[in-house]
């Protein structure tokens, strides 16, 4: 059984006070172990990205503790916070946000230099990355002169350079096509696997739902996971299909 | 090259023409504290001329004297009273004053500053001679002019003649790049013929300098003068040629407007560029959120902000540099030559440099607020 690598214990967010306090994410417990894929799904303001600020360390909850790969984040100052995220959180962002003067590259590279890895030993991590999500030809194109789907998988090599324990993906596939959303899947899925990451892909693209190991839905906040007979029931058609 | 490096530069050439408007205004006010340094210390070597080519060990003033230019009267007979004091092996009088050039040609007057010494004992002779020697100030009524006052004195090279004070005298020795700071030109003459161009009675002198015998201490001489000549200021070179510039650059009020210009530049130059890097940063508040958001330090990203500020200054001095050589070069035998010593030419690389980073401070200022959860938001 692969260990838990996030775990988060009654976590909970409001925003304002008096009668505008809205309650963002209610006693949330959510674990996530290491080769797993887990989608949190749920509609346009539900939490999903609350609940994602705070497992992603951007954001500290209310109430509740959480833990990313054993360190506890509750009274960590914002550097500390950097620190956890930079040792142990891979981000993928609906947006991508690549450095736009940066190569393809060049942007995974940045990931590495900021954790003090640089020179010929980053550049061919960075190549072999490109390789891996299927872009080593497009290693010095600018994210203008690249598809919404390539700049995605230059984000997940990005994520993924410094072999992050935790990959956390905010809405992968919502600016692409079926057809590069399910290459972006793909590999997320083949990450978890291959990698023992555990990944949590915040989505409403029921697109997405064929690669979940795991489902985890929201609503006002709650959340609800999935029925285990439920889970097996999808699995068990998805190993069908393949 | 460090990425962070490569992410400044790109970052700052991304935006072209917002580069070219920094870079206007990095170099407008680089080249403006450069003029105004240089105005200052070109100022400052101007007003000090005459006291750098002197050749004295000590200057021997009338009381309350605050510069060369500055017209008192001596008895003549101080000479013998300095000649008796120990140590003492020259006394060379020298007789300076205003008086008017009557131009040849046309009749007109021009206002002239006459500065005459014996040629024999080489006090203050004309430097820089281009036509002519000094030594030939010795014959009668002959005169030293700088070739660069021609036009207003009417005249075309030796052997040209004028009028100072209803005296006939004939131009003998033609200098180049004497000029005056005033706007009077200098008239080199034989001691006796400045008293004559000055109305100045037979043994008045305005100052005298004073050579002290080899091996002699200067400064037991100059106490020793002090003992034994009353109501006269004795200085050291360095003494008059600083009290000099204090007077030309503090007490007339020119140094405060040089160094508002020098202040003005460095404000200018730091607002701009503050306005700059800020908007650059601003531009690129998304990015660096995303970096925030996968763990980059704030050090880091001010690494950026600093590389971006330096590479502005780098370049920009290096253009300013260009265009100051040229302004030196042009204004090098102006009436007021702009001067770059090595000392300010560093002085200069320092403050750009430090206006830079400051500049920087508030691009930085506005990076660490970025809440890296606005990555998830947009």
């Amino acid at each position: 059984m692969s260990k838990a690598l996030l775990e988060a214990r009654n976590i909970s967010k409001t925003f304002g006070e008096g009668h505008v306090q809205v309650r963002a994410v209610a006693s949330a417990n959510l674990t996530l172990k290491g080769g797993e894929l887990t989608l949190l799904m749920g509609p346009s303001g539900s939490g999903k990205t609350t609940l994602l600020s705070i497992l992603g360390c951007m954001l500290t909850p209310g109430k509740g503790t959480l833990a990313i790969c054993g360190n506890p984040v509750e009274k960590a100052g914002p550097e500390r916070l950097a620190e956890i995220r930079r040792s142990h959180i891979g981000f993928i962002f609906q947006s991508y946000h690549l450095f736009p003067t940066l190569t393809a590259a060049e942007n995974i590279q940045l990931a590495l230099d900021i954790r003090g890895q640089n020179g010929s030993e980053a550049a061919n991590k960075s190549h072999k990355l490109l390789e891996k999500v299927g872009l080593s030809r497009k290693s010095k194109a600018f994210p203008r002169e690249m598809s919404g789907g390539e700049q995605q998988r230059v984000a997940i090599a990005r994520a993924i350079v410094a072999n992050p324990s935790v990959i956390l993906a905010d809405e992968p596939t919502a600016a692409l096509d079926t057809s590069n959303g399910r290459a972006v899947m793909n590999i997320l899925s083949e990450l978890a696997e291959d990698q023992n990451s555990a990944v949590l892909a915040v989505s409403h693209d029921s697109r997405v739902i064929p690669f979940a190991d795991r489902i985890i839905y929201i609503e006002d906040g709650v959340l609800k996971h999935e029925d285990p007979a439920a889970q097996m029931e999808r699995k068990g058609a998805r190993q069908r299909k393949n | 090259m460090p990425l962070s490096l490569t992410l400044a530069l790109r970052n700052l050439f991304h935006d072209r023409l917002r580069f070219i408007a920094t870079l206007i205004g990095i170099v407008f006010s680089v080249v403006l504290v450069l003029v105004q340094m240089g105005l200052y210390s070109g100022f400052g070597r101007m007003v000090t001329m005459m006291i750098d080519h002197a050749s004295t060990d000590l200057w021997i003033l009338s009381r309350g004297i605050n510069s060369m230019e500055d017209i008192s009267q001596l008895d003549g007979d101080i000479k013998d009273k300095v000649l008796a004091v120990d140590g003492v092996a020259e006394a060379v009088p020298l007789v300076i004053g205003f008086s008017d050039w009557h131009l040849p040609a046309s009749g007109e007057r021009t206002p002239v500053f006459i500065i005459g010494s014996d040629p024999k004992l080489r006090g203050l002779q004309p430097w820089n001679v281009v036509e002519g020697k000094a030594e030939d100030l010795g014959a009668p009524d002959t005169v030293a002019v700088d070739r660069s006052y021609y036009g207003r004195l009417g005249v075309s090279g030796t052997g040209s003649t004028a009028e100072i004070n209803r005296h006939k005298v004939k131009v003998a020795v033609v200098t180049d790049g004497i000029r005056s700071f005033t706007t009077m030109p200098y008239v080199f003459s034989d001691l006796d013929a400045a008293r004559s161009y000055l109305d100045l009675p037979p043994g008045k002198i305005s100052q005298l300098l004073v050579r002290v015998k080899p091996g002699s201490d200067i400064n037991r001489v100059r106490d020793a003068i002090r003992s034994k000549v009353a109501n006269v200021e004795v200085l050291t070179p360095q003494e008059f040629r600083q009290r000099s510039r204090t007077f030309w650059l503090f007490s007339t009020g020119a140094g405060a407007a040089l160094f508002a210009g020098v202040l003005l530049g460095v404000i200018v130059g730091t607002a701009i560029l503050a306005q700059t890097l800020y908007s650059n940063t601003r531009e690129h508040l998304p990015e660096f959120a995303a970096l925030r958001a996968i763990g980059c330090s704030n050090r880091y990203i001010f690494r950026i902000i600093r590389y971006q500020a330096l590479l502005n200054a780098v370049i920009g001095l290096c253009l300013a540099g260009a265009i100051g050589a040229v302004v030196v070069h042009l204004t090098a035998k102006s009436a007021l030559p702009i001067i770059i010593t090595p000392l300010q030419a560093g002085g200069l690389v320092v403050i750009i440099l430090l206006m830079c980073l400051v500049s920087a401070i508030v691009a930085i200022a506005r990076v660490v607020r970025i809440d890296p959860v606005t990555v998830l938001t947009r």
